[in-house]
C-alpha cells in the first residue's frame, strides 16, 4: 500500500519498474573494482557499505566515478542476475546507463536507472521499500 | 538526436542486424551523453577485449552473428590472455577459453589483433584534428595530447559500436571548444636535471591527474626535448589518478605552440605553424573571468605524489618487479638492453634475482627481437609478457609480496588488482633492485 509520502520523479536514463528496500550508499563508486558481480556485493574495501549486498535493492548512489570498465561490471550484474531492483544516480552516468542498455540488446531483463537527486530521498527512511515506475518516479510502499 | 539519412538506414537494418544493434546503442549513448548528432570518425581503438565476464563475450559473438564487421581501421586493446605465452596467465580453463573467446571475437570482426594499450607504437598514429574513437585512458590521453587526433573517453561496448558504425556521439573533445585549456601548470621551477629524467613523468602527471580532475591543461616549462616515452608515462599516470583525457605542454604537442594557442582551443594549426586564431589582444585585462587559474607544484607536492606511489616505502625486499604500463617501446626495450648489459647480467654473467615482467605489444616484441635486444635480457630472466599486463589478468605469483615498478599506472593500480604492495622508482632503480632483491632508489635525484 502507497504512503502519504508524495512521489519524487527522477529524469529517466533506462525505463522499467522495479521494486526493494532501499540502499543509500554515502559515498561515490565505481562498479569496476568496487563491485563483484558474481556475488553483487560491494566488494571494494575502502567503501563505507563495503558488503552490503546489491541484489533486489533499490540503490541509490550520490555518482558513479572510475573506469568506463563499468559498464562491463554492470552488464554482468543484470546476467548474474544479482543486480539491483533500481539505481537512483544523483548525477547522471552514461557509463553505467550503457551497461544496462546492452543488457536490454542481450536479452537480459534489465532495471530502471534515473537521475534522482540523493536529497529528494530525503523523507524516506534507509530501508524503506520502494517502488520506481517507467514514468520515473519513485514512491514508498508499505 | 538527428540522424543522417545514412545513419537512420544502418539503425533501420540495411547494413545487417550487428550494425543496426551497435547503432541502437549508439544512439541510446548519444543520447545519455547530450549529444545532438554524430560524427564520422576515421579509427577506433577497442578497450572491450578484455574479459571482465562472460557477458562480455556474448555481447561481442552476437556482433559476430549479426554479421559485424568493422566500418574505419580499429585495433585492440589487452586481452587477459598472452597468446603468445598462454602458460604465463594462470587461470582456470573456463576463463581461459573465454578470454580467448572474446578476443578472437573482434578479430573475427576485422579488428587489427594488436591487443595493445599503446595503438601509437605499433603504427596507428591519426593526424592532428582527426576525429577518433578510442578506449583505454593512456591510448586515450596519447592520441588527444600528443597526437593531436580528437576522441572522448570510450570504453566497453561504446568503443565497438563506433568501430561497426564508423561513428561516434558528438561531444566533449570532439569539439573545439572543449579543448582548450582551463588550467595553466607552470613546472618552470623544477630544476632541468629533474625534468631530463623518466622517472619525472610519472610523478608530475600523478601529480596532475590528483590536481585538476578532469579538467584540461597547458603545462608550462617542460623540456622541448621531452620525449614521447615520457609524454605516454604523464598522461597514463594523470589518467588514472585523475580522469585526465587531454593536457597541453607549451612548444611541446600540437595544439600548444604557444601557451596562447593552447588557451585559445584546439583549433588545428596552418602549414607554417601559426594559430588560426590567436588570442584577441588584451584580453587577458579585459574579462578576468576568461582567465584560467595557474598553478605551480612544490617540491613538496611532488615529494607527496612521489611518496603516493609507493604503498611499501620502507619495504627492504622486493618479490618481484613489473614494468610496460602503457606497453614497453622500442625505446624502452634499447634502454633496458643497455642497463642490463651494463650491469654484466644475462649470457656472460648472472641472472636478477627476483621476477622481472615486461609487458609490451607482440608487434614491438618482434621488432625488439629483430634488433637482437630480448635474447640477452631473456638470460638475465626477464620474462616478456604480450597481449596482455601483470594488472588485468593473474600473472604474479599468488604468494604477493612487494612489487616494484617505473609505471605510475602500476604503481596506482597494482595494490588492488594484484594484492601486492609497491614500491616506485626509474627503470635504472628497477634492475639495480631486481639483481639483489634489495631496493636500491636513487633519492638523489629527488634533491629539490
Amino acid at each position: 500500500m502507497v504512503t502519504g509520502l508524495p512521489p519524487v520523479r527522477g529524469r529517466v536514463l533506462v525505463s522499467g519498474s522495479g521494486q526493494g528496500p532501499l540502499l543509500r550508499l554515502t559515498h561515490p563508486i565505481s562498479f569496476w573494482g568496487g563491485v563483484d558481480p558474481v556475488r553483487g556485493i560491494i566488494s571494494d574495501p575502502r567503501h563505507p557499505q563495503f558488503g552490503a549486498s546489491l541484489a533486489g535493492r533499490v540503490l541509490a548512489i550520490p555518482s558513479a566515478v572510475g573506469s568506463s570498465s563499468s559498464s562491463a561490471i554492470m552488464l554482468e550484474l543484470l546476467r548474474e542476475k544479482t543486480a539491483p531492483a533500481a539505481i537512483l544516480l544523483g548525477k547522471a552516468d552514461a557509463i553505467l546507463a550503457l551497461g544496462a542498455v546492452v543488457g536490454q540488446e542481450l536479452g537480459y531483463q534489465t532495471i530502471p536507472i534515473l537521475e534522482l537527486p540523493m536529497a529528494a530521498l530525503g523523507e524516506m527512511s534507509a530501508e524503506a521499500v520502494v517502488i520506481v515506475n517507467p514514468d520515473g518516479s519513485v514512491l514508498p510502499v508499505d | 538526436m538527428t540522424l543522417t539519412p545514412h545513419e537512420q538506414a544502418l539503425l533501420d537494418g540495411e547494413a545487417g542486424e550487428a550494425t543496426a544493434m551497435a547503432m541502437r546503442i549508439l544512439v541510446a549513448a548519444a543520447d545519455l551523453l547530450g549529444a545532438e548528432q554524430l560524427i564520422e570518425i576515421s579509427s577506433a581503438h577497442i578497450d572491450g577485449c578484455l574479459h571482465h565476464g562472460d557477458g562480455g563475450v556474448e555481447f561481442a559473438e552476437a556482433l559476430v552473428r549479426g554479421g559485424g564487421r568493422m566500418a574505419v581501421p580499429t585495433t585492440l586493446n589487452v586481452g587477459a590472455m598472452d597468446l603468445l605465452h598462454p602458460g604465463i596467465v594462470r587461470t582456470d580453463a573456463h576463463n581461459t577459453d573465454m578470454a580467448r573467446r572474446q578476443m578472437q571475437a573482434y578479430v573475427a570482426m576485422g579488428a587489427e589483433p594488436t591487443f595493445t594499450c599503446a595503438p601509437y607504437q605499433v603504427g596507428h598514429e591519426p593526424d592532428v584534428g582527426q576525429q577518433v574513437a578510442w578506449g583505454e585512458s593512456n591510448a586515450i590521453a596519447f592520441v588527444n595530447s600528443v597526437l593531436g587526433a580528437r576522441t572522448e573517453r570510450y570504453g566497453d561496448f561504446l568503443d565497438a559500436c563506433c568501430a561497426i558504425t564508423g561513428r561516434a556521439p558528438l561531444h566533449g573533445l570532439h569539439r573545439s571548444e572543449n579543448r582548450r585549456a582551463q588550467v595553466v601548470v607552470d613546472v618552470s621551477a623544477v630544476p632541468e636535471a629533474l625534468k631530463a629524467r623518466d622517472v619525472f613523468f610519472p610523478v608530475l602527471g600523478s601529480w596532475l591527474g590528483l590536481t585538476v580532475g578532469d579538467e584540461v591543461a597547458a603545462i608550462e616549462g617542460l623540456p622541448t626535448d621531452t620525449t614521447r616515452d615520457q609524454l605516454k608515462a604523464l598522461g597514463a599516470a594523470a589518467a588514472s589518478t585523475g580522469s585526465v583525457a587531454l593536457f597541453h605542454v607549451v612548444g611541446v604537442t600540437p595544439e600548444a605552440p604557444t601557451l596562447a594557442a593552447a588557451l585559445g582551443g584546439g583549433e588545428a594549426q596552418d602549414e607554417d605553424g601559426v594559430s588560426r586564431r590567436p588570442a584577441p589582444p588584451g584580453w587577458a585585462s579585459q574579462s578576468m573571468d576568461r582567465l584560467p587559474r595557474r598553478i605551480a607544484p612544490t617540491s613538496g607536492a611532488l615529494r607527496s605524489a612521489l611518496a603516493r606511489l609507493s604503498t611499501a616505502d620502507t619495504a627492504e625486499r622486493i618479490d618481484s618487479v613489473a614494468v610496460g604500463s602503457p606497453h614497453f617501446s622500442l625505446e624502452e626495450f634499447t634502454h633496458l638492453a643497455a642497463i642490463v648489459a651494463e650491469r654484466g647480467l644475462g649470457t656472460s654473467g648472472p641472472r636478477l634475482a627476483v621476477p622481472f615482467f615486461v609487458c609490451t605489444a607482440r608487434a614491438t616484441l618482434a621488432e625488439a627481437e629483430e634488433l637482437g635486444l630480448i635474447e640477452n635480457l631473456r638470460a638475465a630472466g626477464v620474462e616478456i609478457v604480450a597481449d596482455t599486463c601483470v594488472v588485468v589478468t593473474p600473472i604474479l605469483s599468488d604468494a604477493g609480496g612487494v612489487l616494484m615498478t617505473n609505471s605510475g599506472k602500476f604503481a596506482h593500480y597494482g595494490p588492488s588488482t594484484t594484492g601486492y604492495e609497491v614500491v616506485y622508482g626509474s627503470l635504472e632503480d628497477c634492475v639495480a633492485s631486481a639483481t639483489t632483491g634489495e631496493v636500491r632508489r636513487d633519492e638523489t635525484v629527488w634533491s629539490w
